[in-house]
């Protein structure tokens, strides 16, 4: 897939004693994981047992109800995890009257982090996520998994070492699920990390959490 | 070769409004519709119109910024936009400043244009074409920033956008006051220009500062 030189600088994720709240019930209690360049941590469990509050969290729109979750560099500078990750939730965050290209064009300025700019235009992310050709279509007139491709094409644009996917693969076709695998891959292989929500499995070597549903 | 995150952000915002049109335009129209019905209702008194004149440019101004303002994050609440801005390393204060600024351009600034044309038909005489504009184009980025607090705090409402006129129009009384002062300084023969003017002007600064860091307070307690 994409043959890149670049690899992102070393770090280690560390998450100790975390606990989110949803509507005053604690649904993720004291959890602690570390991961670090190359790692992936798959999420897993019953509907309702709080991969996506924990997801949620991790990425800074929920406050922890205990415990942290931070990124620390080599010289053991920590930073917010927010500040360095990709979150793909449910929603795209695109923009149904924005060309495919406006909307990546958007992301890519809006995420890119000082020091990890991809050169990568809107375009060449498309095309790498096999729809070159929704680039000059508005998204609302586009299906479901092509708006996924055209989300997940801003992964590629702002490079950032951390990825949290909430159920990557929803929407996408057997083809684009094989391609996910593979960005995912070349993610990991360049040194990023990623915390990912699922249900199906992913096809990357991971480390596994399974979350407790307690209803 | 990429823009600065804020200029992105800023002609994304533009283009989305104009793309699905709306937004400005509409707001003229509404504007120009309260004023045409006005004197209607109060009948075909010149003298009285043109005395009230003012006022009734800036109850229809401020009615008319309310137009819109719901979607203002509410649209990208819906599409997750909200939560990728952020992830951003630009802080939420300068993303809300700077949409607030795109939203001001896209429909503030028209009715600020369209005023002394709409001033005509209430009969006001050119210096007071000249105070109410003015005093639009001083007042109404106040408008829009404290409308964005509102904006901010019913993100997550389906209908929010009663509950946000409810929130707003009480904290948009001194802007009309001293607005409404200001702008008919020319028909009355009391009330001088500058004193309300300036006034005027402070609460559009104060408000510059202050509504950012509210809003984004508020939006980042509704991502929750």
């Amino acid at each position: 897939m994409t043959e890149s030189l670049f690899s992102f600088p070393t770090f280690r994720l560390e998450a100790q004693g975390l606990a989110f709240a949803r509507g005053g019930r604690t649904l993720v209690e004291d959890l602690s994981f570390e991961l670090t360049n190359g790692n992936a941590l798959v999420v897993t469990g019953a509907n309702g047992a709080g991969k996506s509050t924990l997801l949620r969290g991790l990425a800074g729109f929920l406050s922890a109800h205990a415990g942290t979750a931070l990124l620390m560099d080599e010289a053991g500078a920590h930073e917010t995890i927010a500040s360095q990750a990709h979150y793909v939730g449910h929603q795209e965050g695109s923009k149904p009257a924005l060309t495919a290209r406006e909307n990546l064009a958007f992301w890519q300025a809006m995420l890119a982090l000082p020091g990890l700019k991809s050169d990568l235009t809107p375009d060449a992310a498309l095309a790498l996520l096999g729809v070159p050709q929704v680039a000059d279509l508005p998204v609302a007139y586009l299906s479901a998994g092509q708006k996924r491709r055209v989300g997940l094409a801003r992964l590629l644009l702002a490079p950032r070492p951390v990825w949290i996917l909430d159920e990557p693969l929803t929407a996408l076709d057997a083809a684009g699920q094989a391609l996910l695998t593979e960005l995912m891959k070349d993610h990991l292989a360049q040194g990023g990390t990623l915390i990912a929500a699922t249900h199906a499995p992913l096809g990357i070597e991971s480390l596994h959490l399974e979350l407790g549903g307690t209803p | 070769m990429s823009p600065s995150p804020l200029a992105a952000l800023f002609s994304r915002e533009i283009r989305v409004a104009r793309r699905l049109g709306g937004g400005g335009t509409m707001g003229v129209i509404f504007f120009l519709i309260l004023v045409t019905i006005v004197p209607f209702a109060i009948g075909p008194d010149l003298n009285l119109l043109s005395r009230i004149g003012p006022a009734i440019l800036w109850i229809a101004a401020l009615l008319a910024t309310l137009l819109g303002l719901d979607r203002l994050f509410q649209a990208d609440h819906e599409d997750g936009s909200l939560d990728l801005m952020l992830t951003s390393d630009t802080p939420l204060e300068l993303v809300v400043l700077v949409k607030c600024l795109a939203h001001w351009v896209v429909t503030g600034l028209p009715l600020v244009i369209a005023a002394p044309l709409f001033g005509l038909m209430l009969a006001l005489d050119p210096q007071a074409l000249w105070t109410v504009t003015l005093s639009l184009l001083a007042g109404t980025p106040a408008l829009a920033l404290l409308g964005a607090i509102g904006a901010a705090l019913t993100v997550t409402l389906r209908r929010g956008g009663l509950l946000m006129a409810i929130l707003i129009l009480p904290l948009a009384i001194p802007v009309l006051i001293f607005g409404v002062s200001a702008a008919s300084a020319s028909t009355s023969a009391t009330t001088p220009f500058w004193p309300p003017f300036l006034i005027l002007c402070a609460l559009t600064l104060a408000t510059l500062a202050a509504a950012p860091f509210a809003v984004a307070a508020a939006l980042r307690h509704m991502s929750e």
